[in-house]
């Protein structure tokens, strides 16, 4: 029994090389369209001020040629693999190993997460990368409680990030507040902010909702470039204080923590405990969203998401219920800026741009909607990767934009594509992702 | 009132490009239901387009500008249509039935995509282009010196607009093509049950709303005389904030939209301050969408319960 | 028919731009009983449903509901979630609409929102796992195994409702709809797509529902078995106005009636005609 016969959908489909090389000759005449003037001629202000070109149909060759011997190459694979929307049948031991896997997962990586300076002690690189990654993780974890659980299509997200990095910011150097007193305030203040915003567009639906928070998030921005009284503009906030364990500083002073310890100082100290601080404050964003699914509101949240009116049906006030999403992510948001501001030292506009939203959005989603260990692994791989370009830095975005949108035609519906029931009487099993709806607002 | 009427005249030169942007994101909201992040950069590839094959026109030693005009808006529609193809091919065409935020996100990606290439193919310092459109009228000669301008490129910008809106809207309306789209529009099941090949209309609508892009940005590059790697971004979400103003899915929508994104940011430009300019355009976005949650041009939508 | 009205519905009009909808409607539903409203299709039917739920704004007239303490509540007053919340209307939809990516039991929790709230003292007692708390969750999850073994769903508890067959989903949204612990109950087509004997579980169902919690029902249905055999009250509409009302006797022999569907649809006239013999 031949491989087609055994795929009747597939077989209708023509397959010879004839196909396939006509296919590649089609990709490859597109391409050298495409590519004609963008790579064939590179344009430059010359030394006069004019524009001067040179032509580089070398390199345009090569490109054209690497479309068509790559069209053929996923002409093969996909023929091998057969048709993309079949549902391929997973061996049952593989099955098992993998419902294994995920099972320990989590613990595996907390446990792994809790030792990574004790493995990394020497590797300030490493330590750096892993409190970058958290950060992100805690807000994809802030994110997805909007867009994962609420169902409402948050792109400007990095304005509460902004507000609460500014709030530490100014706080502290304006007033001198320790950052212990001026992370709960920030969290407020961006929360005060999602309500602010929240209150009249919440009632919008889709993607008027996405461009008005879009609008939002760049005003703030923008707001922020030019109240240069205030913020510094695009010069930033510098000067931000560290963060202190309870008082006591992590610096080499006589009353630092090394000195009362009787340790000898070491700047690895400070980072360790900055990672362990973003680590705790994810780990509580994760616990609170864990805790408040099982509440009605998280509950509330969540049918919202599946639908607006039978919600409506059933007494729930729509429009409160989406601003306490709203601002419980904004919340979550705001820990996260002040985080990074004291991480940092200093902040500046360019660091809360719309490309900051699209990847926390990017990592929410690709982690699957609603998911806390998807959006972990989502975090853990979009910039661990986006790192691993770190030699390449021209190319780096561009990577980063085709990675995007593989992994969206790969994994549409996200890493992990399955929902976790809130309330259980007899069998807690997992509702799969095409059930579970993605909300319209 | 001089200084008012030229702001006028900049507003609606402003506008017009911006309107042009604006129907791509329309059309496509219209008959696809997504936001075509992407958009915007398909304008700056358009502008780059026009600026590379304005230069090798010169240099082969053409001297003619409306030839130059011609050939230069012809390459750039053309090959900038094919980015459009493309990119709803690869990006979009497999998520078509998908999570609805997934050609979203898809979209988001070939934004940074064409930004990167633009920069990592072009370079990423600013080109500027010699003025090819000089010349133009002095309206009105005010009292204190101040005269009111209407320049040529001006005057190219808002014909080439009206032109091309004038001939968009036949095809819509009158073409087999469009009724295809207006079909697709409303049901693309019943749509493909009657005939109409809806693969090949919904990628037509990326060609189409691409070559319209492509003119926006060769209108840029001939107004503002230069053309850089970043300026989709920002065009973009004023051209789609100028889409969801007008109402999305409406294209006359579209085009009045763009005209006041275009007025507002001049007006506050000349009376209030330059740097609050974009603030002021988003702040109307949100304070009309409260208003008037489906912009001004929008069919309300009726809740069906 | 007098006694305890639990609805008064008092010249409603609809109007959606020239069309009018509901024209002058008037009528009432009995404390526990069981109230029909039936007319053939674009009668106005889901239209006065969505009027008493809240879901349009009426363009004229008044609906009265009078709870069981006799407090009196102007529905076109409340918007859409209080006439829920306060009045305790509760109601399904003609096409179903549950919450489809949970499960049966986190439905019916979805239900009991409210009480849960307050329970949770505005989900601050509830992110401490205050005892209280915990005691009012017992209790919510207990009702909502109440309700589903009622409608005998207890097997089904864990499943995703969207994999639900359709008769078990149309149960369920009845279900959902009473953990809010309604005294009207308004259910918009709930045979619709079942089959006889689903439709005869159904019929049971929603006398015990009266017997059992004296919840007052108002439905729409064209299935004239389930109207016929269970309604205590029928209103006929046809083009928005109310042309017949009384016991689904005199309904049923009624020539207003039977030119009305013969008008529509004959084939619902045939079972108008029919459903009695």
């Amino acid at each position: 029994m031949s491989a087609t016969s055994a795929r009747p959908s597939h077989a209708a489909q023509p397959s010879g090389s004839a196909f396939i090389l006509k296919k590649a000759l089609i990709s490859a005449a597109v391409a050298l369209v495409l590519f004609s003037l963008m790579i064939g001629i590179r344009t430059e202000a010359g030394p006069q001020g004019g524009l001067i070109y040179w032509t580089r149909f070398g390199d345009l060759a090569a490109l054209v040629g690497t479309v068509f011997g790559g069209s053929i190459i996923i002409e093969l694979l996909r023929q091998w693999w057969g048709p993309v929307d079949k549902e391929h049948i997973v061996p049952k031991p593989v099955q098992a190993a993998m419902s294994f896997a995920g099972r320990w997962l989590a613990p595996a990586l907390l446990v792994f997460a809790f030792l990574v300076p004790v493995i990394f002690y020497n590797q300030r690189y490493i330590l750096d990368l892993s409190i970058l990654v958290l950060t992100y993780v805690m807000l994809g974890w802030g994110l997805n409680v909007v867009v994962g659980l609420a169902g409402l299509l948050d792109l400007g997200y990095v304005a509460f990030y902004a507000v609460g990095a500014y709030s530490y910011a100014l706080l502290a150097t304006n007033f001198g507040l320790s950052f212990w007193v001026c992370l709960p305030l920030a969290g407020i203040l961006a929360a005060f902010w999602g309500v602010l915003l929240g209150f009249p567009v919440l009632r919008l639906r889709g993607d008027y909702l996405a461009i008005v928070t879009l609008a939002f998030g760049e005003i703030i921005r923008l707001v922020i470039i030019n109240w240069q009284s205030l913020t510094g503009g695009p010069n930033g906030v510098s000067g931000i204080p560290r963060p202190t364990l309870f008082g006591i500083p992590l610096d080499n002073s006589d009353d630092g923590l090394a000195a009362k310890l009787g340790i000898d100082f070491s700047p690895t100290h400070r980072i360790v405990f900055l990672f362990y601080l973003i680590l705790a404050m994810a780990l509580l964003t994760n616990w609170v969203t864990i805790r408040l699914r099982r509440l009605p509101i998280g509950r509330a949240w969540e049918a919202l998401r599946e639908d607006e009116v039978a919600c409506r049906a059933l007494g729930i006030n729509v429009t409160t219920t989406k601003l306490t999403a709203f601002a419980t992510g904004a919340m979550f948001g705001g820990f996260a800026g002040a985080f990074f501001a004291t991480r940092q030292g200093f902040i500046s506009p360019e660091s809360f741009t719309f490309q900051e939203s699209a990847l926390v959005l990017a990592i929410v989603v690709l982690g699957g909607m609603g998911s806390q260990l998807g959006v972990a692994l989502a975090a853990l791989t979009m910039i661990g990767g986006f790192e691993l370009f770190r030699g390449f830095d021209q190319y780096r975005m561009l990577v980063f934009g085709i990675a995007m949108v593989l992994l969206m035609i790969w994994r549409p519906r996200g890493l992990i594509g399955h929902r976790a029931p809130t309330v259980f009487l007899e069998r807690n099993q997992a509702i799969s992702s095409d059930l579970v709806k993605e909300g319209h607002g | 009132m001089d200084y008012f009427a030229q702001q006028l005249i900049n507003g609606l030169v402003l506008g017009s490009i911006y309107g042009l942007i604006a129907i791509g994101y329309t059309m496509v909201y219209g008959i696809v239901g997504m936001i075509n992040f992407a958009h915007g950069d398909i304008f700056m590839i358009g502008g780059f387009i026009a600026m590379i094959s304005f230069l090798v026109l010169v240099s082969l030693g053409l001297t003619a500008i409306p030839l130059i005009l011609l050939i230069v808006l012809l390459v750039s529609m053309v090959i900038t249509a094919l980015y459009g193809w493309t990119i709803e091919r690869i990006a979009y065409r497999p998520l078509r039935h998908s999570f609805r935020l997934a050609p979203m996100l898809s979209a988001i990606g070939m934004s940074f995509v064409l930004t990167n290439f633009s920069q990592v193919s072009q370079g990423a310092r600013v080109k500027p282009v010699p003025p090819i459109i000089t010349g133009g009228y002095t309206l009105h000669e005010g009292s204190e010196g101040f005269a009111v301008q209407l320049s040529n490129i001006q005057i190219v910008v808002v014909l080439a607009t009206i032109v091309l809106l004038a001939l968009f809207t036949w095809l819509v309306s009158r073409t087999r093509l469009g009724r295809d789209m207006r079909a697709c529009e409303q049901d693309q099941t019943m749509a493909a049950l009657l005939g109409v090949d809806v693969d090949r209309t919904i990628s037509m609508t990326f060609v189409i709303g691409a070559a319209l892009a492509a003119v926006a940005g060769m209108m840029y590059l001939l107004y503002y005389g230069l053309v850089d790697f970043f300026m989709g971004f920002v065009a973009g979400i004023k051209a789609f904030t100028a889409a969801v103003l007008g109402g999305i899915g409406s294209l006359p929508g579209a085009m009045l939209g763009g005209l006041a994104i275009g007025l507002i940011e001049t007006f506050w430009s000349a009376y209030f301050s330059v740097e609050y300019k974009d603030v002021a355009a988003f702040s109307i976005l949100i304070v009309v969408l409260i208003f008037m949650p489906t912009g001004l041009l929008g069919r309300p939508e009726v809740e069906k319960v | 028919m007098s006694g305890d009205p639990i609805l008064t519905v008092d010249r409603l009009m609809m109007r959606f731009g020239g069309i009018v909808a509901v024209n002058e409607l008037s009528f009432t539903a009995e404390r526990r009983k069981i109230t029909a409203l039936i007319g053939p299709n674009g009668a106005g039917k889901t239209t006065v449903f969505n009027c008493i739920t809240g879901f349009y704004r009426p363009s004229g007239g008044a609906i009265r509901l009078t709870n069981d303490d006799g407090r009196t509540m102007q529905l076109e007053r409340l918007g859409d979630f209080r006439i829920t919340k306060q009045a305790k209307v509760a109601r399904t939809f003609q096409n179903i609409r549950l919450f489809p990516g949970m499960t049966a039991l986190e439905n019916l929790m979805v239900a009991q929102h409210n009480a849960l709230m307050r329970a949770s003292g505005l989900t601050l007692l509830g992110l401490i796992g205050a005892p209280s708390w915990r005691a009012a969750e017992e209790r919510a999850i207990e009702l909502a195994r109440t309700w589903l073994d009622r409608v005998g769903l207890l097997s089904r508890a864990d499943d995703a409702a969207g994999n639900l067959a359709y008769g078990d989903q149309r149960r369920l949204e009845i279900a959902r709809a009473m953990c809010t612990e309604p005294v009207l109950l308004c259910l918009d087509e709930p045979a619709a797509g079942l089959n006889a004997r689903e439709s005869g579980g159904l019929n049971e169902l929603l006398l015990s529902i009266r017997n059992e919690q004296g919840t007052s029902i108002l439905l729409i249905e064209h299935d004239m078995s389930v109207v016929m055999e269970i309604s205590d009250h029928v209103v006929v509409m046809d083009y928005g106005v109310k042309i017949a009302e009384g016991s689904p006797q005199a309904v049923r022999d009624d020539p207003k009636v039977i030119a009305a569907y013969l008008g529509a649809d004959e084939e619902e006239a045939i079972a108008v005609m029919e459903s009695g013999t």
